[in-house]
């Protein structure tokens, strides 16, 4: 608990969230070194990058230990963030769609491959 | 007295959302901690919003887009001595050095409140050479995709979008890993003249959420810029 010596915690647990920072962030490599696409990729990529998030916020920057008053000023205002998303992807879909139907844009080609 | 033991002597003991209402509802300071420490929280809130708006927006033109994105795993390839290309490995290790400079900060704000002054100092020191390293390392990438014939307004592989979209983001997040690196060499430095003998070692916390919040960023800029 936040005492009179402020965030003070075993140091082991910083080197437990340490190391699996380390594995999550290889595992995330790893998805693409794999090549892994399409719904496993999302997934997976999308639940190592929230896991590695909420570790360094909850450990690292001690959330976990902070005061509930505090904690939803952190964590309450950017829920609506959600929102500007939701509604950005429709916009962004619709965007996509009038450039297919009235500029005839192709919206199925391959990018070009990098030559290194 | 400290400021954090002056806030701890009146503070109420409740946990959870029975102390959430406890701190709200009367007329007296909410957050039970140092004020440096709540307004480095809603400085990150704030800086919260400004890198949501770079990935929304980027999420934006990547969708509306009908003009293929590019591969970011052969776009962040890298060979070394002449091996075939390692997909995004260049990237991978820029986490990792994040990552190790995130783990260097915990310890160095652990030892802050140990009082243990060499080791905060030499941890924080640590901390600043790793992000230096991963602004140099940002530095070479730039240079190889400006290299590659990446602009804001156009590449040489598809969406016109990808190269305003990465100046943007991974510049302003090298932005804040040098502004960071700054902030702790002149932390470290008033720690190790002793300025906070007396006063506490809270700046030393303060500074590592300011830093821990930068490896975050790079937590969703990795998944979503690079992976996805």
């Amino acid at each position: 608990m936040a005492s009179e010596a402020g965030q003070q915690h075993p140091l082991g647990i910083y080197y437990k969230i340490w190391i699996l920072l380390f594995v999550l962030s290889l595992f995330s490599y790893m998805v693409d070194y794999m090549d892994v696409q399409g719904f496993w990729r999302w997934t997976l990529v999308l639940i190592f990058m929230a896991l590695k998030a909420g570790f360094i916020l909850a450990i690292f920057m001690h959330v976990k230990w902070e005061r509930m008053a505090l904690v939803m000023t952190i964590l309450g205002p950017p829920i609506v963030l959600l929102l500007l998303i939701f509604f950005m992807a429709v916009e962004g879909n619709y965007t996509e769609s009038a450039r297919v139907q009235y500029l005839g844009h192709d919206a199925n080609q391959a990018p070009a491959h990098v030559e290194h | 007295m400290s400021q954090s033991e002056a806030v701890a002597n009146g503070s109420p003991t409740a946990a959870g959302m029975t102390g959430f209402v406890q701190d709200w509802k009367s007329d007296k300071q909410t957050y039970q901690v140092p004020w440096g420490k709540a307004m480095m929280w809603i400085f990150l809130v704030s800086d919260t919003f400004i890198f949501s708006c770079f990935l929304v927006g980027y999420m934006t033109v990547r969708i509306s887009t009908a003009d293929p994105w590019p591969l970011a795993t052969e776009v962040f390839a890298l060979s070394f001595f002449g091996s075939d290309p390692i997909p995004l490995i260049l990237i991978a290790i820029m986490t990792f050095v994040l990552i190790t400079s995130s783990g260097t900060m915990a310890l160095a704000v652990n030892f802050g409140y140990r009082r243990d002054k060499r080791k905060t100092v030499m941890f924080m020191l640590f901390t600043a050479a790793l992000g230096a390293t991963f602004v140099g390392m940002q530095a070479y990438e730039w240079s190889k995709l400006i290299g590659y014939g990446v602009r804001p307004w156009s590449n040489p592989w598809g969406a016109e979008q990808f190269g305003s979209v990465f100046y943007m983001i991974t510049g302003f997040h090298g932005l804040h890993v040098s502004a960071g690196v700054i902030y702790l060499l002149i932390i470290a430095r008033k720690v190790a003249r002793g300025d906070y003998d007396k006063k506490g070692y809270e700046i030393v916390e303060i500074t590592g959420l300011y830093w821990h919040f930068v490896d975050l960023v790079w937590v969703f800029i990795f998944a979503f810029f690079y992976l996805l």
